[in-house]
């Protein structure tokens, strides 16, 4: 089994929605039971070899690539199919493996219009293969394919099962994105022929940049290059406003998707691509990051604040969320990414259950304008109550999971790495501390808005309005039931990306942690009584 | 970060932190006592319907057997405080030698200083996650204070469930309201034994959440849901100050131990801080950042606004949450940090501090507000604001032991007042006491007698609870030094005037609550009667308290009462270990008592003439119950009506944060974020867009199309063009060709004639 | 008898047979007015022949009365089938060929 893994886990996980695909497309269009049941199928033995892969996992060695498959891909321009995990993306491939299938659950009795569950379907299976490639590709040219992958289905879903303002939405969404990836597949063949690598995996250009030495402005401007890329599919600060149309406009499986996973594509990059790669540009460019993050952080607040609209409050909030995810990434800490990481599982989690709670209001009430809703608690309680769940949630509630996303990232930023301003980083840290509070305003004053009260008149005897169906229950017990979890005990994903972490920013980057060796220690006269290992070991010395 | 730490050679010392990992089994395993409310959080949420009494039956059982096991613990505690002596840990610190405190000080700051014995706090830490290669621990530290608030928590908490089974008796939320109550005693119960700041931040939030649902009960109501919100976003103000305060300590720890990045053991920060061993800025800057979160959480001037407000819930609520527990939440942080904040403030310095004049001014703002309330609750409300201010201001000059005894015994007696005011309210059905209420006196002996109990003890005569406290605060202030007192760690005499202040006004606004709520004539509806014995029974077991509890503390040199009972309180609850500051206490005054007590009298004295002897002759004149006189101060002078005015208007500080502040940052602020967001940039957006957009048409018009376009065109129309005129050549006439053919003949021959 | 009295008499009735096949309207008649033209040649080939002492005119001779004599019958023909069509023979009226 475990061999069996070793050489095709990946290839299986990655490629199977695509058979799905293949098999969709034999099926006549009317027959929408099959069409569903080889969709939901598909995804979920997509998360089955998922689980195959997490429960082989080597867990005592996430900094090492696993499951890595290495064969020559396209000889002509040198570029291999290099695949593997580790404890950096081992949290988001099994996120994506979670989502999908929930998706298609949700979506299964209410194609939004002009419904076609074959397309649809098979759009969402397209989108799984290009996300979890991302996530698992180790060659430059592999990733930027995946990564591409991923946009043309998410244009279409939008374009096409859109709202009323689709056609700008998608389009914006479509070339603001590639106009970031251009710049970013610039970037990384300016690398490939800089290093003079042998090939695009990530690992040997990153040696390369190294023994090569790539000048110092070259490596400034490619950063600069990628940092746009990745930025922009964040998004970050000034380059975000695709992202409100995006997810308005788009239909709830697809806000989902986006809010959940595609947002962590540019983040994952950062992690993934940007800075193991260029180090030293990355500790010139990191202040400018935290500064565009935290900038963020209270510009999507004071947005959230400022809407009318249901979805596009939530829409904003990402943009808040994500910014306490970039200032804890652009800390350069290993406590600082492992904070990142959580950030986006838990973002993941809560704003795609946010958005799923959106389109179920719409889809009873036929708006989402703030000021017409009231009294979800009494309409529909159950549903009310999980929204309220996910609001103290997304506000980082501790005992949830936002808050582990949220904390560390504001911890991280006082004490960022060696060469950074520390300064500077601690005035982001308290200026991200009020964005904590600004995003308990906005969010109560939704859930005030939405929850509380009684119900306006114009919905007080309406028939549609229902508490939460068996598919929703289905779709959405997961992702609460993963919620309350991580927030009670955060090492389900700390334990898994740390080792990670670690080992990606000790190759690259001499992090703050001052190691003393044995030898210091006994210099020092205290060896018996100095606590070498951390915050339990008492029992060693008192017990 | 790092280069604040310089390793130097040698001057290693040993600094004892005070902790063990031993003892009874109670106090090893103290974390049942807050696990078993959150399970029966998660079992009355999801089973409570289906439960007889709706969870409320759970609720009470595992509350029971929560107070049975915090009793337990605490005797185990005395046991252990008073015989163990077991092995202690140590952490090994390097002190930086070249700095301004040397190592030899450490030590006589840490290890030895009077330190003559020692009460060895347990600790017991499991790993919760790990982060950055730092192993994050939860745990429970359980010490004299912890189990003082295990006691205190578990008790009230039993009482108000007991008491709401009536008082909710119909609701449509009874399961929901029992769940979390549940979860709130968990949280609070987590809080009080933390073991580390996250672990504090964590159940801190968790209560404030709890607090958030709780005031929102009757979510129906806006002003309800606006209340909640309130108290909710307030105190997310002030845990921005807890989250950037516990990351400074979180770091300064890490940067005073060599070999660890970070850390949150409060038992650590506050032995390194004690032994001025931490920097004195950060830890300035960590305490004012503290000082934030206790002035949202326990309701200090000038982020105190939310509690009144927070009356919108339950009645039970109020008793427990807005005035027994949650609220001392913030007082029992400075408690437990109070390392930190002895050091960050230099408390010991009798120079006066944030914290001393944060909670002066608290007490006495909140004491003149609850003079011009309607509403019983909103009375408690500012007396609970204005008892915090009397403890933080307590802790602020140093006076440790006796802000936590204040803390005990407030408990009792505001828990007492709230559970009281509530029974005459659920009489009555309505909280206005000039209006709904008056001369319940008759009608509800129990309510009346234990809420006369309880307010003598908020008022603090001898020989109730609130007289202990209170004396033994107004003594710690030091600064009565000049009449003869004591001792204590400096002469704060501003404090201890706005004590005695304060203690005058409280004595004179319970007489006035009293007298609206019970004396007089009722004025309401309906028909009162008193409350059942669900309800009277916890007032009657809390009065007793109230008249009680202060025996527990009686100063050293008090003749009268028995040794063993002398400072009883401090002597099992103070700390004494290295992870404590080493404070002093001050001696116990005679004259400053009876003092105090003429003080009080006064406060009485003037009310109770005012209202009993004016205000009664007045309502017999008019012939009904008046609720103060009609050609009162407030009538009679500018400056009184200019002061009542500005009272009713709560200073107009919440103008200030719900009009200027919250509204302006959700209105006009938000809105030109938004404006800016859609008319610049996302304009920028579309400008680049739109730019692109006509750049191209300006290419396809002009250069595709007039230029490349317009030379595939031109080729065309010339051949068109030669077609169309050569076709008229092409007649179809055969003897148009002919003709044609013989002139080309006659010219081909009239060219060879030429050439030849 | 010179040569050049044969030629002018050539000359004059190619002329006018040039002019019958350009200013005539009547099918037939244009082709008499070829056969001017092709009789015109022939005086030229056997004038030429009889002063140049070569039998080579003479020949060419014959052959172009055989070819006059086969193209007449395929006019004539033409002739008639147009007038069957078109009902006349008027040549400025038929312009099927016009572009």
């Amino acid at each position: 089994m475990e061999y069996l893994l070793d050489g095709w886990g990946i290839t299986l996980a990655t490629f199977s929605p695509l058979v799905g695909v293949a098999i969709m497309l034999l099926i006549p269009r009317e027959r929408e039971d099959q069409h569903r049941m080889v969709a939901l199928v598909t995804s979920l033995w997509v998360a089955f070899v998922g689980l195959l892969l997490l429960f082989w996992f080597d867990l005592d060695a996430t900094g090492r690539l696993q499951y890595v498959v290495d064969e020559m891909w396209i000889d002509v321009i040198r570029s291999r199919y290099m695949v593997g995990i580790d404890g950096m993306s081992l949290p988001l491939i099994l996120l994506t493996m979670l989502i999908v299938p929930l998706c298609i659950i949700y979506s299964w009795d209410h194609f939004p219009e002009p419904r076609n569950p074959k397309a649809f379907l098979i759009l969402i299976l397209i989108l799984e293969t290009g996300m979890i490639g991302t996530f698992v590709a180790q060659d430059m040219v592999l990733f930027f394919v995946f990564f591409e992958i991923v946009l043309l289905p998410m244009f279409f879903m939008i374009a096409v099962w859109g709202g009323p303002n689709r056609r700008y939405a998608s389009l914006k969404f479509f070339l603001f994105t590639l106009f970031g990836s251009a710049l970013m597949l610039v970037s990384f063949l300016a690398l490939f022929f800089l290093t003079g690598a042998e090939s695009f995996v990530f690992a040997e250009i990153a040696d390369n940049v190294l023994s090569h030495g790539v000048s110092r402005t070259a490596q400034l401007w490619i950063f600069g290059g990628m940092f746009l890329g990745f930025g922009i599919k964040v998004p970050m600060f000034p380059f975000h406003t695709w992202l409100p149309d995006a997810h308005t406009e788009a239909p709830t499986v697809g806000s989902v998707i986006l809010a959940a996973v595609l947002l962590k594509l540019g983040t994952y990059g950062f992690i993934r691509v940007a800075i193991p790669i260029l180090p030293e540009a990355a500790v010139e460019w990191a202040p400018w990051i935290g500064l565009l993050a935290v900038v963020g952080i209270i510009y999507g607040a004071l947005g959230c604040l400022a809407q009318t609209d249901m979805k596009r409050l939530i829409a904003f909030s990402s943009v808040a969320h994500m910014g306490f995810v970039m200032l804890a990434i652009a800390t350069l800490t290993d406590f600082g990414i492992n904070a990142a990481i959580m950030g986006m599982v838990a973002h993941g989690l809560i704003t795609g259950m946010l958005f799923f709670l959106a389109g179920s209001i719409k889809e009873r009430y036929h708006t989402l304008e703030i000021s017409r809703l009231g009294g979800l608690l009494v309409q529909a309680p159950r549903m009310g109550w999980i929204f309220g769940i996910c609001a103290m949630a997304s506000l980082g509630l501790p005992g949830l999971a936002g808050f582990w996303g949220e904390f560390p990232a504001i911890l991280s930023a006082y004490s960022p790495a060696n060469g950074l301003p520390v300064e500077t980083f601690r005035t982001f840290m308290v200026i991200a501390a009020l964005g904590t509070v600004l995003a308990a305003g906005y969010l109560l004053w939704l859930l005030q808005r939405v929850a509380f009260g009684s119900p306006p008149d114009e919905f007080a005897e309406n028939p549609d309005i229902v508490d939460v169906t068996r598919h929703e229950w289905l779709a959405w017990a997961p992702i609460l039931a993963f919620i309350v979890a991580i927030g009670i005990y955060p090492n389900l994903v700390f334990r898994v990306t740390d080792g990670a972490v670690d080992a990606s920013l000790n190759t690259c980057l001499k992090v703050n942690v001052v190691e003393l060796s044995a030898a210091e220690i006994e210099a020092l006269g205290c060896a018996d009584v100095y606590d070498i290992g951390g915050g339990d070991e008492h029992a060693a010395v008192g017990g | 970060m790092t280069d604040l730490l310089v390793l130097a050679a040698g001057g290693a010392v040993d600094l004892p932190l005070g902790i063990t990992e031993g003892g009874n089994w109670f106090l090893r395993n103290a974390w049942l006592i807050p696990l078993l409310p959150a399970l029966s959080f998660v079992v009355i949420l999801f089973f409570g319907k289906r439960m007889p009494r709706g969870g409320s039956e759970l609720g009470i059982a595992v509350l029971g057997i929560a107070f049975v096991l915090a009793l337990l613990t605490g005797a185990a505690w005395i046991g252990h405080r008073d015989n163990y002596h077991g092995d202690e840990i140590h952490r090994a610190v390097v002190v930086v030698d070249d700095g301004g405190h040397s190592g030899a000080d450490a030590a006589d700051h840490g290890s030895g200083g009077g330190h003559a014995e020692q009460s060895l706090a347990v600790v017991n830490t499991v790993t919760w996650f790990q982060a950055g290669g730092v192993e994050f621990s939860v745990g429970t530290l359980v010490d004299g204070p912890a189990v003082m608030m295990l006691i205190v928590v578990t008790l009230v908490s039993l009482l108000v469930h007991v008491y709401s089974t009536e008082y909710i008796q119909d609701d449509r939320r009874y399961t929901h309201f029992f769940a979390f109550l549940s979860l709130f005693s968990a949280s609070m119960l987590m809080l009080v034994i933390s073991e580390n700041t996250l672990q504090l931040l964590t159940s801190w939030e968790l209560v404030g959440v709890c607090s958030f649902v709780l005031i929102g009960h009757w979510w129906e109501e806006k002003p309800n849901s606006d209340a909640a919100l309130k108290a909710f976003l307030t105190n997310r103000v002030g845990d921005m100050g807890l989250i950037v305060g516990v990351s400074i300590l979180f770091f300064s720890v890490g940067s005073a131990l060599p070999d660890r990045f970070g850390s949150f053991s409060i038992a650590e920060t506050n032995a390194l801080a004690s032994a001025g061993m931490l920097p004195q800025t950060a830890l300035l800057v960590a305490a004012c950042c503290l000082m934030a979160a206790v002035m949202s959480k326990s309701g200090q001037f000038f982020l105190h606004t939310w509690l009144p407000d927070a009356m919108a819930g339950p009645t039970p609520v109020s008793a427990l949450i807005h005035a027994a527990t949650m609220v001392v939440a913030g007082v029992y942080m400075i408690a437990r940090l109070y390392g930190v904040f002895f050091e960050g403030l230099s408390i010991g310095g009798s120079s006066i501090n944030l914290m001393a004049v944060i909670g002066g001014i608290t007490t006495l703002v909140g004491a003149c507000l609850a003079f011009v309330q309607r509403d019983i609750k909103k009375v408690l409300a500012y007396s609970t604001i204005s008892q915090l201010g009397y403890m933080v201001m307590a802790l602020g000059v140093g006076a440790w032991t006796a802000a936590m005894f204040h803390l005990f015994t407030h408990a009792f007696f505001k828990a007492c007042l709230f559970l009281g005011s509530g029974s005459a309210a659920h009489a009555v059905h309505g909280f206005d006491m000039k209006s709904d209420m008056g001369g319940l006196r008759k009608v509800m002996p129990h309510t009346y007698r234990t809420f006369v109990i309880a307010s003598i003890a908020l008022a603090g005569l001898p020989p109730f609870a609130g007289f202990w406290s209170k004396d033994e605060i107004l003594v710690g202030t030091g600064g009565w030094g000049l009449f003869g007192g004591t001792g204590g760690n400096g002469a704060y005499t501003l404090m201890l005037v706005m004590g005695m202040v304060t203690a005058a006004l409280t004595a004179a606004y319970m007489t006035r609550c009293v007298y609206l709520t019970f004396f007089g004539e009722f004025r309401g509806h309906g028909e009162p009667h008193e409350s059942g014995r669900r309800i009277t029974v916890p007032l009657w077991i809390l009065a007793g308290l109230a008249v009680g509890a202060g025996l527990l503390n009686m100063p050293s040199g008090f003749q009268l009462a028995p040794g063993s009972m002398q400072e009883r309180f401090g002597h099992v609850v103070e700390p004494v270990a290295g992870y404590f500051p080493v404070i002093s206490h001050a001696g116990p005054s005679w004259s400053l008592a009876i003092a105090s007590t003429l003080v009080v009298l006064t406060g009485f004295a003037v009310a109770g003439w005012y209202y009993f002897v004016r205000v009664e002759a007045a309502s017999a004149a008019a012939g009904r119950s008046l609720t103060e006189l009609p050609d009162g101060p407030t009538s009679r002078y500018a400056l009184a009506r200019m002061g009542h005015t500005f009272l009713v208007n709560k200073y107009y500080l919440d103008h200030l944060y719900t009009g200027i502040v919250a509204g302006g940052t959700k209105g006009p602020v938000a809105a030109a974020a938004y404006r800016f967001d859609q008319r610049v940039i996302d304009r920028g957006v579309d400008l680049v867009g739109e730019t692109a957009v006509s750049a191209g048409r300006a290419v396809y018009d002009k250069v595709d199309q007039m230029v490349v376009d317009g030379v595939v065109n031109a080729s065309g129309r010339v051949a068109l063009d030669t077609g169309g005129k050569l076709r008229k050549i092409q007649s179809g006439r055969i003897q148009d060709y002919a003709a044609i053919l013989f002139a080309a003949a006659t010219v081909l021959a009239g060219i060879l004639i030429v050439i030849v | 008898m010179f040569l050049n009295q044969f030629l002018l008499l050539s000359a004059a009735l190619f002329a006018i047979g040039v002019y019958g096949v350009l200013a005539r309207r009547n099918g037939v008649l244009v082709l008499m007015s070829i056969e001017l033209i092709l009789n015109a040649v022939n005086i030229n080939l056997v004038a030429f022949a009889a002063f140049g002492n070569s039998l080579a005119g003479e020949v060419f001779t014959l052959f172009v009365i055989a070819i006059a004599a086969a193209e007449v019958g395929v006019g004539l023909a033409m002739v008639l089938l147009l007038y069957r069509n078109a009902r006349n023979i008027d040549l400025s009226r038929i312009d099927l060929m016009r572009g």
